[in-house]
């Protein structure tokens, strides 16, 4: 496993467990009141550890390279998946996955962003940054889902849109805003869920849900700290100071009433315990769609309409 | 400095109109060409450079003065918007910096919303102010936006808006984020009206304001030479490890990619505009609509031999497109 900077000392602590359990198969030793009071240590550690994570800290957890991404996601919780493919214009982009499939019994359609595991599929899924055939490709399966009542599921992991000249020349932008554009057309029900990293406009273009939810520790920001601090402190070390000041937590999120719900993590974040992050998906999103589809559908693009354009009106605090 | 200056000016400063003070013999560089241009010429000229044609950036006001008849229009009032909801700091306050714009500028934020006739019809004009924090868009410009285009409902008005923006305002936070999806709502409830919405990019439109109301014109004009795209030339460049091409994110370079309808020189612009929605309401524009002759510089020995150079910033006109002066 993959340990983030601030979980060393449960790193080391994991490792011994690990070695005595070795010891104890090799040579028949009882050390199991070794390993469980060690095991409680790590518990402990952990615990304080992700009770006051900064947002910085939240950071490397949402972008932790073993955190479940949304593959594993449609894995875990989509029956029959049935990948679908293409913008039907310039061609397939893999940074947005998506087909039909079912989620407990029900058509649903889900589209998401994915970052990639080890080399060959980060390079593949373009690590998660899509450029406009990914957004139209989006665009399509939201307008198709739609012409059949079917509603839409999004998971967002994405560190932003991709910058590159190819991107800009096919209308980056115009990809993008369409692809809101979409979102806040649809007359079926559109929950979204920030799995990991929410990133600027690359991220909304899939999130503009009647239901916006968030991991625990997940982040969904404007622009990426690292970003913010060059621009604004001139000074990239500044990140840490940047992730504070910016309020990109599922926490702060829920505090300005940008996000409807949070979804609570294992201890010690979504890769320690993957199957209990898929039934807590599972469950939360099982709850909301049951509420929405009983919701008619100009009353779900108008709600979903009036829900954004309330967003930074006055009597905000 | 006594308190008296400290507790008083920026309050006063707040309620002053912008500051004109600027001397009768001041002359300005051109940021292309390097020429000198004397002050009151280039505001006579649009603000184009009478050298090289090179578009510079125009203060709020003088754009809604050069679009509207006889450069009369009625400005509302926006609704006030949470003011620096995050309590943002980086190197100064966000609460200073706003200060310090609307000293400056003498506006509330980076908007300014007008209606009155173009061409004898009706329209709503929400125009951008690039000196406001780079006109970056926060609350109060999504506030702007979503007033423009309730306006335009109410009037049952043409809405156009005229974005110079580098993008979502950070001190905003996923705030200003959010503005994306609330400018998009406001527009696209103007397009489904059957209300033309027109947006008119000029130097710079770039990131979340791209990638939402701006890039959803019914009809999408750009004035010549503007830089528009989404991700920063600077962010593009360190990623791909690559030299940009030449005039890459230019209005001329996103006319040839098929990004936009038109590139319209700025002389031209409100002629066009009161063109384009006459046709797009079947309506006839009144006949007093007169381009501003573009200033010429003087002629020089090579001119009177040939013809002008080609300039560069202007694109050529295609075929379709009537002449470029109506003038009569």
């Amino acid at each position: 496993m993959h340990f983030l900077d601030f979980e060393k000392p449960i790193a080391e602590l994991e490792g011994k467990i690990a070695e005595l359990r070795h010891l104890s198969d090799s040579d028949g030793v009882n050390i199991a009141e070794e390993v469980s009071r060690l095991q409680t240590r790590v518990d402990k550690d952990l615990r304080s550890a992700y009770a006051k994570l900064t947002p910085w800290q939240k950071t490397q957890v949402a972008r932790h390279p073993d955190r479940p991404h949304t593959l594993d996601y449609i894995k875990a919780l989509i029956d029959d998946f049935m990948p679908l493919a293409g913008d039907r214009t310039f061609a397939e982009d893999a940074a947005v996955v998506g087909g039909l499939g079912r989620f407990k019994g029900r058509s649903v359609m889900i589209i998401g962003l994915e970052k990639g595991r080890d080399t060959e599929t980060r390079l593949r899924h373009n690590f998660g940054m899509a450029k406009p055939e990914g957004y139209r490709k989006a665009k399509r399966l939201m307008e198709l889902a739609d012409k059949f009542g079917i509603p839409v599921i999004t998971l967002v992991d994405t560190a932003g849109a991709y910058p590159g000249v190819d991107a800009e020349e096919r209308g980056q932008a115009e990809a993008i805003a369409r692809c809101v554009e979409t979102c806040l057309d649809l007359r079926v029900p559109l929950i979204s869920l920030i799995i990991g990293e929410g990133g600027s406009g690359g991220a909304i273009a899939l999130a503009a849900g009647n239901v916006v939810l968030m991991l625990e520790h997940a982040i969904y920001s404007v622009i990426s700290p690292e970003g913010c601090a060059s621009i604004l402190w001139r000074d990239g070390d500044q990140a840490k100071t940047a992730a504070e000041a910016l309020k990109l937590t599922a926490q702060d999120l829920e505090r300005l009433a940008v996000i409807d719900g949070i979804v609570a993590e294992p201890l010690g974040g979504a890769h320690r315990a993957p199957e209990a992050v898929y039934s807590a998906v599972r469950d939360t999103i099982d709850m909301h769609l049951n509420q929405l589809v009983r919701i008619d559908g100009g009353q779900l693009r108008a709600r979903r309409r009036d829900k954004f354009l309330q967003m930074g009106r006055a009597g905000l605090e | 400095m006594n308190w008296l200056t400290n507790f008083v000016r920026p309050k006063i400063q707040k309620f002053r109109k912008p500051a004109k003070e600027v001397p009768d013999n001041l002359w300005m560089q051109c940021p292309k060409c390097s020429e000198m241009v004397f002050h009151r010429e280039l505001e006579k000229n649009l603000r184009v450079c009478t050298h090289c044609g090179h578009h510079m950036r125009m203060p709020v006001r003088d754009r809604l003065r050069m679009l509207f008849d006889n450069a009369q229009w009625t400005e509302i009032e926006l609704q006030p918007v949470a003011v620096d909801p995050l309590k943002f700091k980086d190197r100064k306050r966000y609460a200073e910096r706003l200060k310090d714009a609307q000293a400056k500028t003498g506006l509330l934020d980076a908007v300014v919303v007008g209606h009155g006739a173009m061409g004898g019809l009706g329209a709503v004009v929400a125009a951008f102010e690039f000196d406001f924090m780079g006109g970056s868009m926060g609350a109060a410009v999504g506030e702007a936006l979503v007033a423009a285009a309730e306006l335009a409902l109410l009037q049952e008005a043409p809405l156009i808006v005229i974005p110079s923006s580098g993008g979502a305002r950070m001190q905003e936070g996923i705030l200003s984020l959010m503005q994306m999806a609330r400018t998009t709502v406001a527009v696209t409830k103007v397009r489904e009206r059957g209300l033309p919405y027109i947006v008119v990019l000029t130097d710079p439109t770039t990131g979340g304001v791209t990638a939402s109301f701006a890039m959803l014109g019914d009809v999408a004009i750009a004035e010549p030479g503007a830089v528009i795209g989404f991700a920063g030339a600077r962010v593009i460049e360190q990623t791909i490890r690559e030299k940009l091409p030449e005039g890459f994110q230019r209005s001329e370079y996103l006319m040839q990619h098929g990004m936009v309808d038109m590139v319209v020189p700025r002389h031209e612009l409100r002629a066009r505009l009161v063109q384009l929605i006459g046709l797009l309401l079947h309506k006839n524009p009144s006949a007093d609509v007169i381009n501003m002759p573009p200033q010429r510089r003087k002629r020089t020995e090579r001119d009177k031999v040939g013809a002008q150079p080609p300039d560069p910033t202007v694109p050529d006109l295609d075929p379709y497109e009537s002449d470029g002066e109506t003038e009569k």
